[in-house]
This record gives C-alpha cells, sequence and structure tokens, in this order.
C-alpha cells in the first residue's frame, strides 16, 4: 500500500476551474467525476458540468468530436461550474483548439504531448504545432507524454490489450491533477475495486496509472507548486453528490412513498431527459412501474391511464417530446386528472441542440396545446433541488388535480452538486382527493372548495363507477354537455383552479438589495450564473441597490411577484431564449418596464457577459 | 360484509345515457353482446374499465354503467396499457375503429399486441370514417368510392387479422356485426383469455357504407360464404356443413365432402392454441369463405406476469425497503 504526502507547497486557493477535454472514447466523464466526487468527500462544495458531441463515438480526433467535463470546487460557496478555467486538460489537439478560449492568459495547459501527431493536429485543423508555433506562448503550458508514461507504467501487467492500454492514460492525468489540488486518490481507488471486481488486471492497471500520473506529476520539476483548496463552509449534515435527472427521479420517489400512492412512469427514450428513466427503472424494490413506451404519445396516455387508475403518473421528456404530448395533456386538462410531465429542455426548435442547453420551451409549457388549456408550470433551478421540484410538481398534481409541467434543462440536469440528503419526514405531507365510499348525489366532478379540486374515484371502487373524457363536462354531473354556457363556466373553473395554487406557493423572496435601482430576474436553470454575478458585484464592486429575484413558479406566479417588481427602479430578466418568461411577465403586469437580457448559444451565461451588463443599468 | 360476488344481469352493465348512434347500427349489436358478456365473466362491475379513442365506436364508454374513459384519437391502447399495468386487478377493455386504431393509432395497435398485455380490444371495422362523414379508411378496399376518394380508392387495404398476428397478437377472433348470441361468447372467451385479445367485428355502418359485408353476413349465404371455427374441430362450413378446408402445397383449399374422393377425416382440424401463426395467418387471409369465430389464442406470458416476476425478484434481493435506505446509501459525507 503506498502512503501519499501531503504537498508541501500547496497553495491555499477560494476555487479553482478544471475542464478535461479529450476524444468521446477518452473517459473525460469519468475523469471530471472522479474528482468532483473527490472534492465533495474532501468537503468542498462542488458544480460540474460535462459537454459531450451528440454522436455516440464521432471520428477520433474531429473537432465535433471532443467530450468535456468541466468541475469548479470551491472552499466558499460553488453556483456554477464557473466560466474562466484556472486548469485544461487537453488529451489531444482537438481539445485544445475548442476549448483554449476558456483559458485565461497565465492559466495551465496540461497536454498530453504523444497525441499532437501529425495526424492529429491535421483533423484538430492546425495548419502549424500549436506546441511548437508559440501560440500558446501566454499559458503556462504542462507538456507531459501520456500515452507512452502509461504504456511504460504497464509493462509488467498481464492480460491488457494496447487498446485497454490506451484508455487508462485519463487517469494518469486525473491523478496529476489529484497531487496537483492535493487531493487522496484514495477514493478512486476505492472506484476501481468496486467497478472492475471481476477483473483484478484492469484493478491493477488503473490504480498504477493513477499513482504514476501522481507520482509524476510530484517528480517531475515542470510543476514547481501545486494549490489546495480548503473544505467549504456547508450546513451541517449528510451530502451526497447528485446529479440533477437523478435528484428529479428520487424528487418522484419519495413522493410516492410520501402519498402513499404507487409510482408509474410513462416514457420514451429523449436526450437529456431519458436518465430519469434509467434512475426510475432500477427501482423496481420500491414498486416502481416504468413503462418504456412505443413513442412520446404512448409515454403520456398510458400516464394518464395510470392517474386514473390511481397512481401518481409522471412522463419524462425534452422540446419534440413535450411537442408530441401536447394533445395527451390538453386530455388530462380535460379530465382533470393529476400528471407530472417533466421537460428537460434542450436547444430548438425542431431536433435543435439535443446535448445543450436552452430555456426557450417555457412557451410550449404554457400554452402549447388547443384550447383553453391552463396547467401548472414550474421550473428547478439548480441539480439538487430538483429534488425538492420534482417532489412538489407531485404534491401540486395530487393536491389540485391537475397536470403539472416541471421545467429543468440539459444544464442543471447533466449538472452535479453536494445534496444535503433529505429524509422522508422532512417532506411536506401529500394530501389527495380520493373519495372511497358512495355518497348521496354523489358526481365524479364535485370539487373542494377551497382547491376546485375535483375528486378522484378509482376503478375498483363499487358504487363510483364513472366515465371522464376528452368532450365537455356538464359541470355538475360530468356528463358530456354542449351547452353553451356550461362550456364557459368549466372554462373559467379550469383556469381558477390553476390560478388559486398561488394560495399553496410561498412568495417570492429577493436577494441582495430589498428594494433599489435594478432588480435581475431570471428563472429555472440560470440560477447559479445569476447569483453568483450579482453576488459578485454587490459584494465585491459595491453595487449594493441591485436584487436578484430567482422564479421556481412560473403558472401561477407567486402573489407577491407585482408588489416586488414596484420596488426597483429598473427591471432585468435574463434568460437563455429570445425573450419568453419576460413576456410571462408583461402580459400580467403591463404597467411595468422590462429589459432583457437573453443568450441563445446552447450555453450557460457567462459571469463576465452578465456583470458587464448589470454595470450597464445599475 | 358481503362474500359472495353479485349475480349481475345486462342492466347493471347499462346507464341512463341516451344512446346517440345511428339508428340500425351495428354498434347498438355490440354495446349488447358486451353487456351481456360481462355477467357471464364473473368479474366485478367496479373493476371494469372500458377505454376509447375517436370515432363513432368510441361513444361507447359514455354507454357503459362502468368506469370509463373516451380518450383521445388512437391512443386508447396506451391509455388502457397504463390503467392495467397500475392495477393488474382490472378487466380493461378497449373500443376501437378501424381508423382509430390502424391509421393514427397503428404505432399503438401493433405494440399493444406485442406486449400481450391483458386487455380485450374490441375493434370495429366498418371500412369507413363514419365521424368524419365518410373518407376511406385503412381497411376500405382498392375502388371504393368514398367522400376523399370520389373516383376510387386508390390505397391497398390491411387485413387487421394479418397485421394483428403479424404484430404477434396471441388471441384473435373475427365475427360478423349481426349475430349478438356468438359475439357474445366469444367476447366472453376473450375476457377469459389471459393476455391481449383482439376481436374484429364486422361492424356495418348504415350511413356511409351500408351493405358492405352482406356477402359474407346476410342471413341466406352466411352459411355458404362463413367457416366459423372452433378449436379442436374440423373447419367445416355450408348449408349442409359438406364444404371444409384441406391443405394443398403452401395452400388452404375448400373441398366437398364426397366429391374427388374427399371424406369428412381429409379435412384439417382446427387448432387455435398452438404458437406457429402459420395457419392462422392463411385463415385469416382467406375470402371464400371468410373465417369468422377464434382463429388464433395461443396462451403465452403477459406482460404483468413478466413484470410482476421480476419486480418480486428484484425486491427479494434489494436492501431498500424505503426511500430513505436508497438515499443515506452508497457515497454519502458528513458536514460537520
Amino acid at each position: 500500500m503506498i502512503t501519499l504526502e501531503k504537498n508541501p507547497n500547496a497553495e491555499t486557493l477560494d476555487a479553482v476551474v478544471i475542464r478535461f477535454v479529450g476524444d468521446s472514447g477518452d473517459g473525460m466523464q469519468l475523469t471530471g467525476t472522479q474528482f468532483s466526487d473527490t472534492s465533495a468527500m474532501f468537503g468542498n462544495d462542488v458544480a460540474t458540468f460535462p459537454n459531450y458531441p451528440s454522436e455516440i463515438r464521432a471520428p477520433q480526433g474531429s473537432l465535433y468530436g471532443v467530450s468535456g467535463f468541466q468541475v469548479h470546487i470551491g472552499s466558499v460557496e460553488v453556483s456554477t461550474p464557473g466560466d474562466n478555467l484556472d486548469l485544461l486538460v487537453a488529451m489531444n489537439p482537438a481539445g485544445l483548439k475548442t476549448n483554449l478560449y476558456a483559458v485565461k492568459p497565465g492559466n495551465t495547459i496540461i497536454i498530453d504531448s504523444d497525441s499532437f501527431t501529425k495526424k492529429n493536429l491535421e483533423k484538430a485543423q492546425y495548419e502549424t504545432n500549436p506546441l511548437e508555433d508559440g501560440s500558446l506562448e501566454n499559458y503556462r503550458v504542462i507538456q507531459v507524454p501520456m500515452t507512452s508514461l502509461t504504456k511504460e507504467a504497464l509493462k509488467d501487467v498481464e492480460g491488457l490489450d494496447n487498446k485497454s492500454i490506451t484508455r487508462s492514460k485519463n487517469m494518469f492525468a486525473l491523478g496529476m491533477v489529484y497531487w496537483l489540488y492535493d487531493r487522496n486518490p484514495a477514493h478512486t481507488i476505492e472506484f476501481f475495486q468496486k467497478k472492475f471486481k471481476t477483473k483484478p488486471h484492469l484493478i491493477e492497471a488503473n490504480t498504477k496509472v493513477l499513482n504514476a500520473g501522481f507520482f509524476y506529476a510530484e517528480t517531475i520539476e515542470l510543476i514547481p507548486n501545486s494549490y489546495s483548496i480548503s473544505p467549504a463552509k456547508m450546513k451541517e449534515g449528510t451530502y451526497r453528490i447528485i446529479m440533477g435527472n437523478t435528484a428529479t427521479a428520487w424528487g418522484f420517489l419519495a413522493a410516492a412513498e410520501k402519498s402513499g400512492r404507487e409510482l408509474f412512469l410513462g416514457s420514451y427514450p429523449i436526450t437529456p431527459a431519458t436518465d430519469i428513466l434509467h434512475e426510475l427503472v432500477k427501482h423496481k424494490h420500491f414498486g416502481v412501474k416504468a413503462f418504456q413506451a412505443e413513442d412520446e404519445i404512448a409515454g403520456i396516455s398510458s400516464a394518464i391511464g395510470a392517474s386514473f387508475a390511481g397512481d401518481l403518473a409522471i412522463t419524462t421528456t425534452s422540446g419534440p417530446g413535450l411537442a408530441l404530448k401536447g394533445e395527451a395533456l390538453g386530455l388530462a386538462v380535460m379530465i382533470e386528472l393529476p400528471l407530472v410531465v417533466v421537460n428537460v429542455q434542450r436547444g430548438g426548435p425542431s431536433t435543435g441542440l439535443p446535448t445543450k442547453t436552452e430555456q426557450s420551451d417555457l412557451m410550449q409549457a404554457m400554452y402549447g396545446r388547443n384550447g383553453e388549456s391552463p396547467v401548472i408550470v414550474i421550473a428547478a433551478s439548480t441539480p439538487a433541488n430538483c429534488f425538492n421540484y420534482a417532489y412538489q410538481a407531485s404534491k401540486l398534481a395530487l393536491e389540485h388535480m391537475t397536470p403539472v409541467v416541471l421545467l429543468t434543462d440539459g444544464y442543471i440536469a447533466n449538472g452535479s452538486a453536494p445534496w444535503k440528503i433529505k429524509s422522508l419526514e422532512e417532506m411536506p405531507e401529500i394530501k389527495n382527493n380520493l373519495v372511497n365510499e358512495v355518497k348521496e348525489n354523489w358526481h365524479p366532478y364535485d370539487r373542494d372548495e377551497a382547491t376546485l379540486a375535483r375528486n378522484w374515484a378509482i376503478p375498483g371502487t363499487p358504487g363510483l363507477e364513472h366515465r371522464v373524457g376528452g368532450l365537455e363536462k356538464d359541470r355538475i354531473t360530468g356528463d358530456v354537455s354542449h351547452v353553451p354556457e356550461n362550456h364557459e363556466i368549466m372554462t373559467h373553473t379550469r383556469a381558477e383552479k390553476v390560478k388559486r395554487v398561488q394560495n399553496y406557493i410561498p412568495e417570492i423572496q429577493p436577494e441582495f438589495a430589498q428594494e433599489g435601482d435594478l432588480l435581475v430576474i431570471g428563472w429555472g436553470g440560470t440560477y447559479g450564473s445569476l447569483h453568483s454575478a450579482v453576488k459578485q458585484i454587490v459584494e465585491k464592486e459595491g453595487y449594493k441597490n441591485i436584487g436578484f429575484a430567482h422564479f421556481n413558479y412560473i403558472n401561477p406566479l407567486p402573489k407577491n411577484t407585482g408588489e416586488l417588481l414596484s420596488r426597483f427602479k429598473k427591471i432585468l430578466v435574463c434568460e437563455l431564449n429570445n425573450g419568453q418568461f419576460v413576456n410571462v411577465l408583461r402580459m400580467n403586469f403591463e404597467e411595468q418596464k422590462f429589459l432583457q437580457y437573453n443568450k441563445i448559444q446552447g450555453l450557460p451565461f457567462a459571469n463576465s457577459e452578465l456583470i458587464e451588463k448589470f454595470k450597464q443599468l445599475a | 360484509m358481503e362474500t359472495t360476488v353479485k349475480k349481475y344481469t345486462y342492466k347493471d352493465f347499462a346507464n341512463d345515457q341516451e344512446v346517440r348512434w345511428c339508428p340500425g347500427c351495428d354498434d347498438y349489436v355490440i354495446l349488447r353482446a358486451v353487456q351481456k358478456a360481462l355477467p357471464e365473466t364473473g368479474v366485478k362491475k367496479e373493476d371494469v374499465v372500458v377505454i376509447s379513442g375517436i370515432g363513432c365506436s368510441s361513444r361507447f364508454p359514455y354507454y357503459m354503467g362502468t368506469y370509463g374513459m373516451h380518450g383521445i384519437h388512437g391512443r386508447a391502447p396506451a391509455i388502457a396499457s397504463g390503467v392495467k399495468l397500475a392495477n393488474p386487478n382490472l378487466s380493461v377493455w378497449v373500443i376501437t375503429g378501424d381508423g382509430d386504431s390502424m391509421a393514427i393509432g397503428g404505432n399503438h395497435f401493433i405494440h399493444v399486441l406485442r406486449r400481450n398485455i391483458d386487455l380485450n380490444i374490441i375493434l370495429f371495422n366498418n371500412e369507413i370514417y363514419g365521424l368524419t362523414k365518410g373518407q376511406f379508411s385503412p381497411t376500405s378496399l382498392v375502388g371504393q368510392k368514398t367522400k376523399s376518394s370520389p373516383y376510387g380508392n386508390t390505397q391497398p387495404p390491411f387485413q387487421p387479422g394479418e397485421l394483428a398476428i403479424g404484430a404477434k397478437a396471441r388471441f384473435f377472433a373475427r365475427i360478423g356485426g349481426n349475430v349478438p348470441k356468438d359475439m357474445t361468447d366469444i367476447f366472453i372467451e376473450a375476457q377469459k383469455f389471459k393476455g391481449t385479445s383482439l376481436v374484429e367485428v364486422l361492424q356495418n355502418c348504415v350511413i356511409f357504407n351500408d351493405g358492405c359485408y352482406l356477402k359474407y353476413t346476410d342471413k341466406d349465404v352466411r352459411e355458404d360464404q362463413q367457416l366459423f371455427v372452433e378449436h379442436g374441430k374440423p373447419m367445416l362450413f355450408g348449408k349442409n356443413k359438406d364444404k371444409g378446408l384441406v391443405l394443398n402445397g403452401l395452400k388452404l383449399e375448400t373441398v366437398t365432402i364426397g366429391e374427388n374422393g374427399i371424406t369428412k377425416e381429409d379435412i384439417l382440424i382446427h387448432d387455435a392454441k398452438i404458437e406457429d401463426p402459420t395457419m392462422h395467418q392463411m385463415l385469416v387471409r382467406m375470402e371464400h369463405p371468410l373465417v369468422t369465430g377464434v382463429i388464433r389464442s395461443f396462451q403465452d406470458f403477459t406482460l404483468e406476469e413478466r413484470e410482476d416476476a421480476l419486480t418480486a425478484q428484484i425486491k427479494a434481493k434489494s436492501e431498500f425497503r424505503k426511500t430513505n435506505d436508497l438515499f443515506f446509501s452508497g457515497e454519502t459525507y458528513q458536514v460537520n
């Protein structure tokens, strides 16, 4: 057993941003995940963001085949994966070329020099070798022949083919970065032991390469010092690192257990939502019924059937899938059954940018159906709070007998962060509108006076047999009705039922200034970027009159929204779309003037661009 | 507490809604046949769920005294799958038409058959779109003049049985729309069959495609033009039951007993229960005579049974009983 010395020269930093890039087959996602998990165990706050091509195995060495994983670790609160890289680890020329823009001059780049061959340079469309032509002279470039050092480290391990040898060079890079940031590789070695339980030669090989990288970094004079990041100050408790999509799936598990309903998922695979299906199919031990349907429409339709039969029913998708589900979602509105539709947003329209993030499905979620068809729309804003909003979406659906659209996006769904684990006892109660007994004069559309939720009589209950359907219903009996006045009353009732959800959701609490010159508004997955930019400008640059309000409840809006808006001179709505939430606000608050800041590049906001914009207005 | 299952009559499965199909429509016959079949199956009224799509036939659930949902066009099999998977104790019926199941809902139709969820599907095949007032459907004949094919239909039709068995249907029956007693018996058999049962009813549309099945279903020709098959019995038909089917090479052939040395022993015996669908495919494709009755009834595992077995195995092995067990499992860490 090797004992690892603590790096004596470690300099203490608040936070660092590291990006690992290479070919899509180079194992960059694994490398990044291991680094972030190890850092979280050490007590750092972390935020991660994977960035991978939509091709499964893009041609080796090509620019569009580059796969990356970014990690932001801090001894202070970290709310985004970060913009400017302190360290770029590039496993090939294409990775360097496509990611150099994010490295500030003076910062460090670690390169596998073995991969800078003529062929790879051509594939990356380099005319001259950047390692030789002086174009990197403003950076601290550390060239390491990782491929050959990996081969050398493995020369005595038996049972390895060439491919497995080359593929483990990512662990060499990880070992170097562990040393550089004063991290103990033990967690990763344990990971090998679990993952390769039945293949001891792979445990040996990966451990050897990881240690070789670690010791290489220690030994060579090319790295004169290293950096240490102290543990962050976080609330006491038990934590784990969780990805947004996993947190969403777990929120539903918790809601099912708390509400006493069985969980049914009807779903069809679509990037970037499929991991929710992947997660829920694992949990048959909780009685989860995860049904991979023949298409998006069958996904939601089967969920509607399950809801009719009494399950907590959900369907998961991304933008194009939500378009296909539109008609069925209208049916759920009409028959007033509980249903949660998760849309993990990606760039659109059409197939758009499947692996890139965007917030451009808000209008679709609100209005993408025929007829007057109101639904509750809520949005999660961090990887960890996907858990809370999946839970809350289930609670609202069951308590108010209506479909709920939960919006997340590719950024928070694939990003990971520490989650202070919530035990079921901490979660709020979930009521439901089930009826079990025959009462005189009972009708399926009898409503709760406060919420207007209709009652939920499920098949198997004697005496409450009834029919529902997409045709308009008589407001009393629930029978089919084409009476003009009845349709108007039912239309208002369905709208009012959603509107009254305002009475059951929290008011919006701005952060930083409570009144003043500028209110920065965001919603959904941009919380991290907006929060850290506002925090910086308020706390470090002295702009004390800026407030920040981030919305998780979109329809209906929190009750105090109008009052909040009136406390600021200027209002800036920042969104990763062409201006959708801002139009919801305009429609609701005609008296206000709204400024907007939009970005539509499939990428999150960068800190610098936000700060520049805020300064123009504050 | 009531311990015996109540003996129902058809009235228990009806309700007070006024039935609004056209006078003379076969849909009335089908509705009554379902209402008469259910009391014979031993299923409790509160456990019956009827799901439909869109079309004339899909108004069906509104006329039943059971739980029901009038869904959206083509999606009834998907909705019904969700109902059944959520609560496998229910008796779930799907009401659909030729347009609903084979045009807009074609995808759900084939996949529900492939999966073999325990549902009963009644396909009202009238070879026309009725509710939208007379366009050709996926089962309309080539040359058929309709509102959307004034010069004759150019799209070759599906044969529902062929499509269904190709999609791995385990149970397929076909029945005329004017034989309530046989229809009731087939519905009872469909309910008793564990798996997806598909019953195609040759349903006459009196308004837009009147008489399209007369050559098979008219009282005067029925016995000569239809072969009603029963499992384990020779495939005989005709007024005198003297005609039957034999296999000639790879084709079915109609023969007459007493002619060319044919005896009753030469006639093929119907085996609805074999897994191999080759003979069933030949039977559904025959036009003279048209084969009715339960053509295929192969008992296989249902999706629910497969899922239940898997779930039981996983539950037995898993250390997770409550979500807390999962949330606090694996790689967690303390912050103090």
